[in-house]
């Protein structure tokens, strides 16, 4: 098992030197460069160098366009360009703790709050919400259309054993269904608990062939046609709350809170709130900036 | 890492794949006999057929069972998709072509020498066909293996109709490929060695089988 691993390690190895070689433009990538972004030693030589910092996030912010909405003005407005990286919210973090990232954009209270904690960032705050929907047929087989905790809409799926489709797959929307089964002290399993293994899109279109239940992020659900009805919404555990902290570290403290207050003020809390209105006739995330 | 998921997992591999094969076998051999022995009007259409239908893109295969067996198509009634026997159907389609154009192609290379000879014996055509296939066995067993191994292996048509539900339609490809998307490398990597064993086990057997059997035919 170990040459193995060792083999992969290798082969990864030869991968991001490959990487670091042909791209100068992905700091994360190129940890051998002469003077990476975050640890410049040498001073900005005038004020006419543009100013950059590095932001480190989740992939669903980039892969929603959400950035692509707000960065642009942001970058307009100060005159600093923003480099991001979306990775899972476990390895932003982690980058932060390198001091690999000026600013992180998350979501994961437990996560986030340890990082504060641990003295690794400062100036944590609130900035928007996404939304989890228990979906299911119309037909509504365990009735639990109008509950209004997901908790007791999950502990009635069971109990009635109606099919129920898992992603399976150790997702954060995974992550989040297993935790709303242990606050209702059950463990799923039997014929009914059907464990995918797959993207939130299959799996709402399994749910879709099978007339079954299945927790969806709010994005991906409206951006399918599906004979599918949202049966519950809006109860606290199905809220998925994003925090922007500034990494205690970073050299480059003043740009950092720029692009917080940006976040977290009116205009920049504004456009959060219209993003996805036009795709979608709603707002993907809905803005609640505050500082923790 | 043998856990006995993973036992399920190899196992239904095996079932679905062998069953499949199977009934490949029971329809595709007597075609390819059949196209190898006579000529008909409209046979090379056919022919050109079978051989484009031996390399049908699975994923191909897998959209259009799925959108039979969906709910909203026509077969919907049925409910079988997600179940092994949506898998089953999937490569059924697949693996008919090849043991029908291998059998084919090892009946036509026997064809003359035997046809004769069977004929002037006062066969009926029935004991010609059973006849031919014996002496073509060799060319329609590597048929054969070739179409297990592509069935076994074959992971885009049995993900997209099967699903890849845990203890129901999870079988080793679509394992590899959860495993590789969740980061658990080292597990797919395990699964696509058992896999490659497995393929590995079954052609030895298989060609050993045929080896000898021309062997002992010669002497």
């Amino acid at each position: 098992m170990k040459t193995i691993q060792s083999m992969i390690a290798l082969f990864c190895l030869a991968l991001l030197l490959l990487l670091a070689a042909c791209s100068s433009s992905q700091p994360a990538a190129a940890p051998e460069q002469s003077n990476p972004p975050t640890a410049a030693p040498a001073p900005t030589p005038s004020a006419s160098e543009k100013k950059e910092m590095i932001l480190a996030t989740t992939t669903s912010t980039q892969d929603s366009g959400l950035l692509d909405a707000l960065l642009p003005v942001f970058e307009q407005q100060s005159g600093i360009s923003v480099k991001v990286i979306a990775v899972g919210t476990g390895q932003a973090i982690k980058l932060g703790e390198e001091g690999n990232a000026d600013v992180l954009l998350v979501h994961s209270r437990k996560a986030e709050d340890e990082f504060v904690e641990k003295g690794f960032g400062i100036n944590a705050y609130d900035v928007m919400y996404n939304q989890f929907y228990i979906v299911g047929p119309a037909e509504d087989p365990a009735g639990i259309k109008g509950v209004q905790s997901a908790k007791e809409a999950m502990a009635k799926i069971a109990e009635k054993q109606s099919p129920f489709v898992s992603r399976g797959d150790d997702s954060g929307t995974d992550k989040k269904e297993k935790s709303i089964w242990k606050e209702a002290a059950i463990t799923p399993e039997g014929s009914w608990y059907i464990s995918s293994g797959q993207g939130m899109g299959e799996t709402l279109q399994m749910a879709d062939e099978m007339r079954a239940y299945t927790l969806t992020d709010e994005a991906t659900f409206l951006s399918r046609k599906l004979n599918l009805e949202v049966l519950v919404q809006g109860d606290k555990s199905l809220l998925n709350p994003y925090g922007i902290i500034q990494v205690k570290s970073s050299t480059k403290p003043e740009e950092g809170m720029q692009l917080i207050r940006f976040f977290t003020e009116e205009q920049g809390q504004k456009l959060i709130g219209e993003f996805g209105k036009e795709t979608y006739g709603k707002g993907l995330f809905v803005p609640d900036a505050k500082q923790r | 890492m043998m856990t006995q998921d993973v036992w399920e997992v190899i196992w239904l591999s095996l079932q679905v794949t062998t069953v499949s094969v199977a009934i490949g076998m029971l329809a595709g051999i007597p075609t390819g006999t059949l196209l190898g022995l006579y000529s008909f009007r409209g046979k090379r259409i056919v022919v050109a057929l079978i051989y484009t239908c031996m390399g049908l893109p699975p994923v191909l295969v897998g959209v259009v069972v799925y959108l039979l067996l969906s709910r909203y198509g026509p077969l919907g009634a049925l409910g079988l998709l997600f179940t092994p026997e949506a898998m089953i159907i999937a490569q059924v389609v697949l693996v008919t072509p090849i043991l029908a154009g291998l059998t084919m192609s090892a009946v036509q290379a026997k064809e003359r020498t035997y046809w004769e000879t069977a004929k002037s014996l006062g066969a009926s055509p029935v004991q010609m066909m059973i006849t031919i296939v014996r002496e073509a066995r060799g060319g329609i067993w590597s048929g054969v293996a070739a179409a297990y191994g592509r069935a076994i292996s074959e992971v885009g048509a049995v993900m997209l109709v099967g699903g890849n539900i845990e203890h129901h339609t999870r079988v080793m490809t679509t394992a590899i490929i959860l495993e590789t998307r969740t980061g658990n490398f080292t597990a797919g990597l395990q699964l696509g060695l058992v896999l490659l064993a497995l393929s590995f086990l079954f052609n030895s057997f298989l060609m050993a089988g045929v080896l000898n059997q021309m062997k002992s035919r010669r002497r």
